[in-house]
């Protein structure tokens, strides 16, 4: 039975390797930290049913159970192909043979202090989505670094996607929604708050993600403004001075709130360009996994038996992915059957 | 200190040489802050016995015409290839301008020449036909405020007096201003970057200060070249002064310091303006907040004395700084110029108090 390495243990990896399991193949999950789940473990609940992460995760790992081995804390070194099989030298000093390899190395946030003018780093009530979600875990309200209530706040949209300031042309595709359930999430535990919203186009494109759109505004009073934001300063109550523009209106305004989140967009994972080069496979110029086809074969690469799925072949909701790595698994099956 | 300042300013850090220098002047620092400039040749030759080389055979860079509009751009290039060309021929490759926007000048057409040799082959032409003169590329090319912070630590050792507040005890609360020149057309150019530039910050913190971010930081002192020199635009410069004022009033700042000659007058000399429109003074005691250039500062916590730094032509008084400071100071040579003859004294503003 063909022996399959699936390279990242996040939600891609895990559905992947549970698929390529049931159809009987010899599966290794190689991930680089010490748990499964990858960036989803950061999440409190999903859009757009508001589902814990944490039950997701949960799922997958009970599927996976006893069916996969699961390497963790180890990564890919170098690589040797040898009689159409792929030989794999590991972090720690082993060596394993595959007969076909699926990366899912996923996306990391895209680090926000690149976006020197939002201060993130600097003013303690900049944050991140990603930090947002973390807050959420307590189930409390939410406070500033400063521990006051926060009472207004603003989400900017975009942060390090359709960038081309700082090299990243591409939409991120989650982050619009995201905010929108943020807000949402923000409204019910801070009641009588007011949020703004800064995007420079909203992409509902899914089931259910206006009918979020449309409950934020008319449940929760959240307001969405098309806009930009300038510069972050910091007021000597530790309060944020925001300046925009009002790109609909073409003018410009400023904003003092307590608490500003920065919707972080997804970029390559570190090790993602890396596998890419030891496999020889191309990335596109975003950086991401360049697939052998678009529409008919997205999950092959330019080089026989690797593949790739999840957001290592571009930026994907949960539910693409998902549905990416059981597409990855049955092109697998499919590589060995008309073999 | 901040860590993620920190960080960002790792990712600005440039070359500045440590010796052998050749300054070219600011036609707005000569004429409103003299003292600016000889302050900061007696450092160097003086007090950190560097070469630095004075050319009296140089120019304007044309930038103000150039940003006007009135000079054409070939015109600046080959203005800035004659500067280039004194430096070459006294022997000389480390380039200093004393002026902010010259610095950008500067880095703007070596962007240019580097991208487009052919524009720089033409302007050696242009060089040569007009004056005989050829020149090499500076091999190092950094603004005089640059020079002040990576001496700032021989110059805190050498210092008489400390950025502290004599009577409390405590840090004097400095607001640093950058020239927009400076580092928001070629961050990787400055120390620091354009959002959050060390350069001054640096200087400040190592001489006892305390560094304050206020809202406005970012904002422009007003300048703009066609602000100011369209007097129908003029409404823009002050509103600016006014705005980077009014941002910074509630941290009760003892000193503003920027690296700009533009900077110096309108954040100086704006407050007059302001407080005669609008009846607004910026500290509490009706004097309103000294401004200082890199210079000019660094030439007060050496010791030499105000009057020689030229502070007495600053609109806004410096004596309240100098009190705070501990300065020793003969209040009545204020207005006397060399060989002690009177320099006559300014007319009085109506509400801005001075002394």
């Amino acid at each position: 039975m063909p022996r399959i390495a699936v390279i990242g243990g996040g939600i891609a990896g895990m559905e992947a390797a549970i698929r390529l399991s049931n159809l009987n193949f010899e599966v290794d999950i190689i991930e680089k930290s010490f748990s499964l789940g990858g960036n989803v473990n950061n999440w409190h609940v999903l859009f757009p049913d508001h589902s814990p992460a944490r039950l997701l995760i949960d799922q997958l790992k009970n599927q996976l159970r006893d069916k996969v081995n699961i390497l963790l804390g180890t990564e890919v070194v170098r690589t040797e192909y040898n009689n159409q099989q792929y030989i794999l030298h590991l972090s720690d000093g082993t060596r394993l043979t595959f007969d076909a390899i699926v990366i899912t190395t996923g996306f990391k946030v895209f680090p926000a202090q690149r976006k020197e003018e939002y201060g993130y780093s600097i003013y303690p009530n900049v944050i991140t989505s990603a930090q947002l979600e973390e807050l959420f875990q307590s189930e409390k309200p939410i406070h500033t670094a400063d521990h006051r209530m926060a009472n207004r706040i603003a989400f900017i949209h975009c942060v390090g996607s359709r960038d081309d300031k700082i090299g990243n042309r591409y939409c991120s595709k989650v982050c619009c929604v995201t905010a929108v359930k943020q807000a949402m999430e923000v409204a019910q535990r801070n009641p009588g708050s007011e949020i703004f919203l800064f995007y420079m186009d909203l992409r509902m494109y899914d089931r259910h993600f206006e009918d979020l759109y449309f409950q934020a505004q008319t449940q929760y009073g959240i307001r969405f403004v098309r806009g930009r934001l300038s510069e972050v300063s910091e007021k000597s109550d530790a309060r944020l001075y925001l300046k925009l523009e009002d790109t609909l209106l073409g003018k410009p305004l400023r904003l003092t709130v307590d608490l500003l989140v920065l919707m972080v967009g997804m970029e390559p994972a570190d090790n993602s360009p890396q596998l890419a080069n030891l496999f020889s496979i191309p990335v596109g110029t975003d950086r991401f996994i360049q697939p052998e086809n678009f529409h008919l074969y997205k999950n092959r690469t330019s080089r026989p038996g690797v593949f790739v799925a999840g957001c290592a072949s571009g930026p994907k909701s949960i539910g693409e992915t998902l549905a990416d790595a059981r597409s990855a698994a049955f092109e697998v099956y499919n590589f060995f059957n008309n073999n | 200190m901040n860590r993620g300042k920190q960080l960002i300013w790792q990712n600005y850090q440039k070359e500045i040489a440590d010796d052998h220098f050749f300054y070219v002047r600011s036609c707005i620092r000569q004429n409103f802050f003299p003292g600016a400039e000889a302050t900061f040749l007696r450092i160097l030759k003086d007090v950190l016995q560097k070469d630095v080389y004075d050319d009296p055979d140089h120019t304007t860079c044309t930038g103000i015409g150039y940003h006007t509009d009135i000079v054409p751009l070939e015109t600046t290039m080959t203005v800035v290839a004659r500067q280039f060309a004194l430096m070459t021929e006294k022997g000389y490759s480390h380039f200093i301008p004393s002026c902010v926007t010259s610095f950008g000048m500067y880095l703007e057409i070596l962007e240019s020449w580097h991208n487009h040799p052919e524009v720089l082959e033409q302007v050696r032409k242009y060089l040569k036909e007009a004056t005989g003169r050829s020149f090499e590329l500076p091999a190092n090319i950094v603004h005089a405020s640059d020079i002040i912070y990576k001496f700032r630590s021989e110059i805190a050792q050498k210092a008489k007096y400390r950025l502290i507040n004599r009577y409390t005890g405590q840090p004097l609360r400095v607001v640093e201003h950058i020239g927009c020149h400076y580092a928001k057309m070629f961050p990787h150019k400055s120390v620091g970057g354009a959002e959050f530039p060390r350069v001054l910050a640096g200087i400040i913190e190592e001489w006892g200060g305390e560094v304050i971010d206020y809202p406005e930081r970012r904002h422009c002192c007003g300048f703009g070249f066609r602000q100011y020199f369209i007097k129908a635009n003029r409404g823009y410069t002050f509103s600016s002064v006014k705005k980077k004022l009014d941002s910074m009033q509630p941290y009760s700042p003892d000193l503003i310091v920027t690296n700009c000659p533009g900077c110096n007058v309108f954040l100086d000399k704006g407050q007059y303006v302001i407080s005669e429109q609008e009846g607004i003074v910026y500290d509490e005691n009706g004097y309103g907040i000294p401004v200082l250039s890199s210079e000019e500062l660094a030439g007060l916590v050496l010791g030499f004395d105000p009057w020689d730094i030229g502070l007495q032509v600053h609109q806004v008084s410096v004596e309240p700084l100098l009190d705070k400071m501990g300065v020793e100071y003969e209040p009545e040579k204020k207005y006397l110029g060399k060989e002690n003859i009177p320099l006559g004294r300014p007319l009085q503003p109506t509400v801005l108090k001075t002394i």
